[in-house]
């Protein structure tokens, strides 16, 4: 069969890099928030050296509990907070330095869908208003810009003539979330961050909405990354799936397999809370114990230590490396009974 | 809690301070040369002279503040142009004259707006509540000096049943409390003073209790059995923070705002003081008066919000 | 029939219309502000007396019977209903009425100037404030407390007995105490709106500050803004009257209310209902505006 028969993969006017190019590579990433009062020189330490790789076309899932940094991730990847220390590579461009890709670039590729909250859209703002900002404010007229609007509406679903002069309060949560998905698409990136997209939401609108996002990620050759509190919307509709806990990423692989055998003692016990509709399956022991620490003051060494049942001294003393979370089909934790060698009694076991 | 006392008491300080450059610098805004403003017409070349040197008028303007604030803080406020007393004297036996109108009148426009209130607030919505908030309405509205007015005319005027002006009939030196002769003159000065704070008062506690009123843990208090006179009486206890606060303040305007109500009896207070300064073109006392009030002000409000402190925790985590 | 009334109307949902949402007529926010004003009788007839009051104020010449400031040494202190003069005269001989409907001009010139400026003034301050870095807002707010610290009246007095009396000064000095009132209202509106997610999103989607500032900001601020300045109104109506019957505002002869109840006072013991006339014209102008202005305020404060 002649290659010319052969359905070329779309591909974007401003893909720099190619298919192979990772869409982002983060690495090393940091920040830190000083908090007041709480004594001299108290820092949280929100992110603290979050590595991953994002490919073109995926979605990669991000799960933790509240307080893990998943949001404060979000922004960072988006410079909306800037990142005390780390890199970010988008498309094979540096971010934020010179001859890489400056900031209002970023921002042209990359856009960001926030849950459904009071306050996601501007309550005096018509929501065809909401949606046309994004364009006008990059350069469109006025005309275009709503035109743009109206165009996005009907791709999320909504009637342009009905819901492009309502209010934000004249909406239902899951018309609203239709509106942010659309302000988001109006700019026309190439990627979305989702951050906690659905969590307000109902579970029947739940997924529709999850639905409308594979289908339109399909139309329009977007790229996600998902970030969510429940195991089971990510597990839905992510290809790869990153954990983290206490602002570091502990394990990293695609969805079947992390799903199927977490590596990392987080990863499953964290599995092991979801409830299950079947009365047979119930859970006895809580899988987890504990409060998790403050991140303000995260323990020595492997910061789960505190809550793991394997913990040794070997946790206290060193830090666990995530390993090569360059590859695509590769699933690490970070976890000293994953590394061989490392001095954990389970160690290469895992 | 300690450091909260500390922190806002070191907040009043650059306050007390931006006050005093305030009032330091009302001389300037004054039309004129600001020595004539200190001094008699009529003062010799050599007094002039002797004035501009101790004030430092020849010197640059933060100095001159400097020198001020070392005569202020050492209780020199300077002599009134007018009786040539030190304007210290002047200032605090008038008032003294007005914290025996604020004395009475806070306690009246407490207690009646508290209550009117209150029982507002536990009935909102039907005829209670609307007369009262009607009231308190009419109470802000009033210009409290045409209110003054009015009593003058209904009780001094035509009826006669009180005096019109003044501070008992041998004067303010000679005023005693426990004589109605002296005591009757106090009425109608208290009640128009009261009249605003009352108003005020009476809506605050109002949207208070039934703010409170509406809260989840009234119903369970009811669910649990409590009898209604045992549930307001929660109410109250948990509007009481946001009420005192504003009983606080009302307190501070009693004392600083006092100057319409005195001007309509003739009444020797601050207000008074303040107002003779102005007609005189005294500015010394205008000085002193205006200091002495506002500082007054800004030590009420700092009391105020440490006793707030003290009775909602949660203002002391802020 | 029109395939979008019959959606409109609610009888076939439309495409999303399974989230559960109706189809309802959709509302401007200010459309739905004066909708709800429109049942709200109290407000709206308090609003026609406010109408009412400024339009005879600015048609003062052509309405009042006689020249405001034709005294007559005769006809001194008539009371109410003397022939030819409804209202009386004061202690000069002029008409009681003809003052008093001149009068409205200035009370409300020196009530609603002030309370403009201040808006001006304090909202830019207090936008400003809420956007800028630590030490600007600091500054500025920081100032702004310390003219916070005065009681109003003390400071009015203050300012106008310092830089003497007259309607211009007046007002400077009204202006001075109501700035950091709205500086405040400003300042904290715009702090709240400032870390909403909305704007974020705005942020997001390359919007450089002032940008932000002028399509988000502006429109949630002039909300409290608006409400705050319009309940100062009565108050700045009050204090300009007491300045006045001080002798710190409009000066003899001007027609002004506070200022007649101070001359009138003298008269006291003779025409005790004359006196009360320029305080019923203030009481009832001062009620109006606060009636009308909690009214809007309500009306304002319920979302959808």
């Amino acid at each position: 069969m002649s290659a010319a028969m052969e359905v070329q993969p779309y591909v974007d006017p401003r893909d720099r890099g190619g298919a192979a190019q990772p869409m982002l590579i983060a690495r090393e990433l940091q920040r830190y928030f000083r908090v007041k009062g709480a004594g001299k020189g108290a820092v949280v330490r929100a992110v603290d050296g979050v590595s991953f790789t994002l490919f073109k076309g995926e979605t990669l899932g991000v799960v933790g509990e509240s307080g893990c940094g998943k949001s404060t991730l979000a922004r960072l990847l988006l410079h909306l907070v800037v990142p005390d220390s780390g890199e970010l590579v988008f498309d094979g461009d540096a971010v934020g330095e010179t001859g890489g890709v400056n900031i209002g670039d970023l921002r042209r590729q990359v856009q960001m869908v926030f849950q459904d909250s009071y306050s996601s859209l501007n309550p005096r703002m018509p929501v065809q208003d909401s949606i046309a900002f994004g364009p006008m404010v990059n350069g469109r007229s006025k005309t275009e810009a709503r035109r743009i609007a109206h165009e996005i509406l009907v791709k999320v679903g909504l009637r342009p003539d009905l819901f492009g002069p309502r209010y934000p309060h004249e909406l239902s949560g899951g018309q609203k979330q239709r509106v942010n998905i659309a302000r988001a698409l109006a700019v026309g990136p190439r990627m979305v961050i989702l951050d906690e997209a659905v969590s307000a939401l109902d579970k029947s609108v739940e997924a529709q909405v999850l639905n409308l996002l594979r289908q339109l990620k399909r139309t329009l050759n977007l790229t996600y990354l998902f970030i969510s509190h429940d195991l089971n919307v990510v597990r839905y509709i992510s290809d790869r799936v990153l954990v983290m806990y206490l602002g570091q990423v502990v394990e990293l692989g695609p969805a079947a397999e992390v799903f199927a055998r977490a590596r990392h003692p987080y990863t499953r016990a964290l599995l092991g809370s979801r409830l299950s509709m079947d009365a047979g399956r119930r859970i006895e022991a809580p899988p987890l114990v504990g409060d998790p620490p403050s991140p303000i003051d995260p323990p020595s060494g492997c910061r789960f230590r505190t809550r793991c049942p394997h913990a040794e001294s070997v946790c206290e003393a060193r830090m666990p490396t995530l390993g090569h979370w360059e590859d695509r089909s590769s699933h690490v934790a970070a976890c000293h009974m994953t590394t061989p060698d490392s001095g954990h009694s389970l160690a290469g076991s895992a | 809690m300690l450091g909260y006392v500390i922190r806002r008491v070191l907040f009043a300080i650059p306050i007390a301070l931006g006050v005093s450059v305030v009032c330091f610098s009302l001389v300037y805004l004054a039309p004129g040369d600001p020595l004539q403003t200190v001094l008699p017409p009529d003062a010799t070349a050599e007094t002039i002279a002797i004035v501009k040197h101790a004030y430092g008028f020849d010197r640059p303007i933060p100095v001159q503040y400097a020198i001020w604030l070392w005569h202020v803080l050492h209780g020199d406020f300077g002599r009134s142009i007018a009786s040539q007393r030190a304007v210290t004297l002047e200032v605090f036996g008038a008032l003294g004259n007005t914290a025996m109108l604020a004395l009475f009148a806070a306690p009246l426009s407490f207690m009646v707006g508290y209550g009117m209130g209150a029982l507002a607030g536990c009935f909102p919505g039907q005829a209670t509540d609307r007369i009262v908030t009607g009231a308190a309405v009419i109470g802000v509205s009033l210009p409290n000096y045409w209110l003054g007015l009015v009593l003058v005319i209904i009780f001094a005027v035509e009826y006669m049943v009180l005096p019109a002006s003044g501070m008992g009939q041998s004067g303010s030196a000679a005023f005693t409390l426990w004589h109605w002769s002296d005591a009757q003159f106090l009425v109608l000065p208290v009640i128009t003073l009261a009249m605003i704070p009352i108003g005020i008062i009476a809506r605050t506690t109002r949207a208070a209790v039934a703010e409170v009123r509406s809260q989840d843990f009234v119903t369970t208090l009811r669910a649990m059995g409590l009898g209604e006179g045992a549930v307001i009486r929660h109410v109250l206890k948990n509007a009481s923070p946001q009420v005192l606060a504003v009983m606080g303040l009302q307190f501070g305007y009693l004392m600083g705002g006092s100057i319409l109500v005195e001007t309509v009896f003739t009444w020797p207070g601050s207000g008074f003081l303040l107002f003779k300064a102005i007609i005189n073109r005294d500015i010394p006392v205008l000085q002193g008066t205006i200091l002495a009030l506002s500082l007054i002000f800004v030590a009420t409000n700092l009391v105020v919000d440490l006793l707030q402190a003290v009775l909602d925790p949660r203002i002391r985590r802020a | 029939m029109n395939e979008r009334a019959v959606v409109a109307q609610g009888a076939i949902p439309a495409d999303s219309e399974v989230d559960g949402a109706p189809a309802i007529r959709v509302r401007g926010y200010w459309q739905s502000v004066l909708h709800r004003l429109r049942y709200d009788w109290v407000t709206l007839a308090f609003g026609v007396v406010v109408l009412a009051i400024v339009i005879v104020a600015i048609a003062a010449p052509l309405i009042a019977p006689f020249d405001p400031y034709q005294q007559s040494i005769v006809g001194r202190l008539k009371p109410f209903g003397w022939r030819g003069h409804p209202w009386g005269t004061d202690e000069l001989g002029r008409d009681m009425m003809s003052r008093l409907i001149y009068g409205g001009r200035i009370s409300l010139v020196m009530g609603l100037a002030p309370v403009l400026i201040a808006t001006v003034v304090g909202g830019t301050l207090g936008v400003i404030g809420g956007f800028a870095g630590c030490l600007a807002n600091t500054a500025i707010m920081r100032t702004m407390d310390v003219f916070y610290a005065f009681p109003s009246i003390l400071l009015a007095v203050a300012i106008s007995g310092a830089m003497g009396g007259g309607m211009i000064n007046g007002i400077i000095s009204l202006s001075l105490v109501f700035t950091p009132a709205m500086c405040r209202v400003a300042e904290t509106a715009t702090a709240q709106v400032k870390n909403l997610d909305y704007i974020e999103a705005a942020r997001a989607s390359g919007a450089g500050t002032l940008t932000i500032i002028r399509y988000h900001v502006l429109g949630n601020v002039l909300g409290p803004v608006f409400i705050y300045a319009s309940s100062l109104v009565s108050v700045s109506i009050l204090l300009a009257s007491g300045l006045s019957f001080l002798g710190l505002g409009v000066q003899p002869p001007e027609p002004d209310w506070g200022l007649m109840l101070s001359t009138l006072r003298q008269s006291l013991y003779v025409d005790p209902l004359g006196c009360a006339l320029p305080g019923i014209a203030i009481f009832i102008t001062s009620i109006c505006f606060n009636l009308v202005s909690d009214g809007v305020r309500g009306a304002m404060d319920v979302r959808g």
